[in-house]
């Protein structure tokens, strides 16, 4: 058997065209469709007039009410982007420097941090929300706005550590002797040098942030205190005490958010789906 | 003489360097994640304070109280419940995962797989509630096409609790699947074939040993955040389909036993570093393998590049 033999050649060609009715093209079609099952719902019935299920005409009424008539939603909004932000910038630049620290640098307390910044990822989130919980009685911190920030900044540092430290895996760190060569000292080598090469990476970790730190709701469920409700909060009252339709519209608004971002991020899906 | 007190500062000045980068982030960590378990930790041995909180004295009542036959049937529900959600998650991802890194759409599949990944949980889980509930979506659907009369009870019980863990964390099932097919050599499973092998043979005994870590992290990081699942068994669970997560949410914000809840914290904490550090040490072994069977490889490149060129001529 070498190949020469014309059957394999044969055989070969079959396996390079992979089929498109195969086993695992079939399967994968239906788990596309078994995740945009319930989006498609959500989505079809915010443009329903009536208020159940049942299929009355269509209507931009549960718009209007979510534009016009949802003080209490936007104010929870408004929580959402203040925590976002903060936690994200702050994610963002502590992340950031550690990334390079790690990658660059010998120190002690090196392996401590990486194995530690890789523990939030893992760790179930009701552990996390219910250690920060009874960390911040027994500290006597306030439960609001202050702890739902340090919560989400905790959560978020990982995912900027990992994106960062990607990024610089592909760095070239003689650019940085030729910087010091050249007279640069160590704040403007990371300033000029350093940040602007590896900025797609600082960017995609802030984004990342903010897209978790909105979609949060367990950790922030159990940090926030009154007057704090994030909008995940504020879908989980509306859940669990007297669904309205403008949920509905809600998630649409919230489905076309993502699907904004999940296209800001097309060219790192890869790395994404690498480091999830 | 000289070399070596050049060596030694720039040791020192790696030193520092490093420290202050990397500090802040270390400091933060060490502040809100590490201490807070630690006192978690602590409190599991205390004695449960009057009105929530705790009593500085030793005691091991926490987890004397864990083998209540309550508790035991809440935990044996949860590992059930998490094993076969994840099994489902695994056995729908590995053919998900082979047919994107085949696919010459990775990006867009990549996009649609990750849509509803990052699509708000609770948007999710409302999403399921109106399709699965009495007058829901499912329900009008079959009422219409006149096959029931009456809405059949598809939610608040075992099965709607899995199918929606299903749904919630089959992405994390793909993701890692996807990335470690991605990197694999499909000309072996040719090769394979060549031998005679069928086409499940060659998947089976080619492909499925050499993205075994791939199928660890995905099945790690499928059972973990399932196993401490806390809303989904909360908002489309009936009242018998709790889970751990919701005793140790209950411990805390209804019944106050901070010690209980801490122990219940310490079991998720457990099974969860268990997962991490089998993972961890199943990839470092296979690196060391990669190692030793590189001799191996390049005998084997060469007989596949005679096969190749073979194969033209």
């Amino acid at each position: 058997m070498n190949g020469r033999n014309p059957e394999n050649g044969r055989k070969q060609v079959m396996f390079h065209d992979h089929r498109t009715f195969s086993f695992s093209n079939i399967v994968m079609v239906l788990v596309v469709v078994f995740l945009f099952l319930p989006l498609f719902v959500v989505v079809l019935y915010s443009f329903n007039s009536s208020k159940g299920m049942t299929w009355d005409h269509a209507s931009l009424v549960w718009y209007e009410k979510l534009i016009f008539d949802s003080p209490s939603l936007w104010m929870a909004f408004k929580n959402s982007l203040i925590i976002a932000l903060t936690s994200s910038a702050t994610a963002t630049v502590l992340g950031t420097l550690a990334a390079i620290g790690i990658k660059w640098y010998r120190f002690p307390g090196k392996s401590y941090i990486t194995t530690v910044s890789y523990l939030p990822m893992v760790l179930p989130e009701v552990i996390i929300g219910i250690s920060m919980l009874i960390f911040f009685s027994a500290v006597k911190i306030q439960l609001g706005m202050f702890a739902i920030f340090v919560a989400h900044t905790t959560f978020n540092l990982p995912f900027v550590f990992l994106l960062v430290s990607a990024r610089l895996d592909e760095f070239d760190y003689s650019t940085i002797e030729a910087a010091r060569d050249l007279g640069a000292n160590e704040r403007q080598t990371l300033l000029r040098v350093i940040i602007p090469s590896i900025m797609p990476g600082v960017l995609s970790g802030f984004l990342m942030s903010i897209t978790m730190s909105l979609e949060d709701f367990v950790i922030t469920f159990f940090v926030s205190g009154p007057g704090s409700g994030t909008l995940p909060l504020y879908v989980y009252s509306m859940i669990r005490y007297g669904v309205s339709p403008v949920i509905n519209a809600l998630s649409f608004v919230m489905i076309l958010g993502t699907m904004l971002i999940a296209w800001v991020f097309r060219r790192f899906l890869k790395t994404i789906a690498a480091n999830s | 003489m000289s070399i070596k007190d050049g060596r030694r500062s720039s040791e020192r000045r790696e030193r520092r360097l490093g420290v202050s980068y990397a500090a802040p982030m270390g400091v933060w960590f060490t502040v809100f994640f590490i201490a807070p378990l630690v006192i978690i930790i602590l409190y599991s041995f205390l004695k449960r304070g009057l009105y929530g909180g705790v009593e500085w004295e030793f005691s091991l009542t926490a987890y004397g109280q864990m083998f209540n036959p309550n508790f035991g049937k809440v935990l044996l529900r949860t590992i059930w419940i998490s094993v076969v959600a994840t099994a489902f998650c695994i056995l729908l991802a590995i053919p998900t995962g082979y047919a994107m890194a085949r696919s010459k759409h990775q990006t867009l599949l990549l996009f649609l797989i990750i849509i509803p990944f990052w699509t708000n949980s609770l948007i999710r889980i409302y999403a399921w509630i109106s399709i699965l509930s009495t007058e829901g979506f499912f329900n009008e659907i079959l009422k219409s096409l006149g096959i029931i009369d009456e809405g059949l009870h598809l939610i608040y019980n075992h099965g709607s609790v899995i199918l929606v863990l299903i749904y919630m964390y089959l992405p994390f099932a793909i993701l890692p699947l996807f990335t470690t097919i991605d990197k694999f050599d499909f000309s072996l499973l040719d090769a394979a074939r060549d031998l005679g092998a069928t086409k499940f043979g060659a998947i089976r005994l080619v492909m499925l040993p050499n993205i075994r870590s791939g199928l660890l992290t995905a099945i790690v990081f499928t059972f973990i955040p399932i196993f401490g699942a806390y809303t989904v068994p909360l908002l489309v669970g009936g009242k018998d389909s709790t889970m751990i997560g919701n005793i140790i949410v209950d411990q805390v914000s209804k019944t106050r036993n901070w010690p209980l809840a801490s122990a219940f914290s310490m079991i998720l904490t457990l099974v969860s570093t268990v997962g991490v550090i089998w993972m961890m040490m199943s990839s470092r072994k296979e690196q060391a393998q990669k190692k030793n069977v590189t001799n191996q490889q390049k005998t084997e490149q060469n007989i596949l590049d005679h096969h190749t060129t073979g194969g033209e001529a």
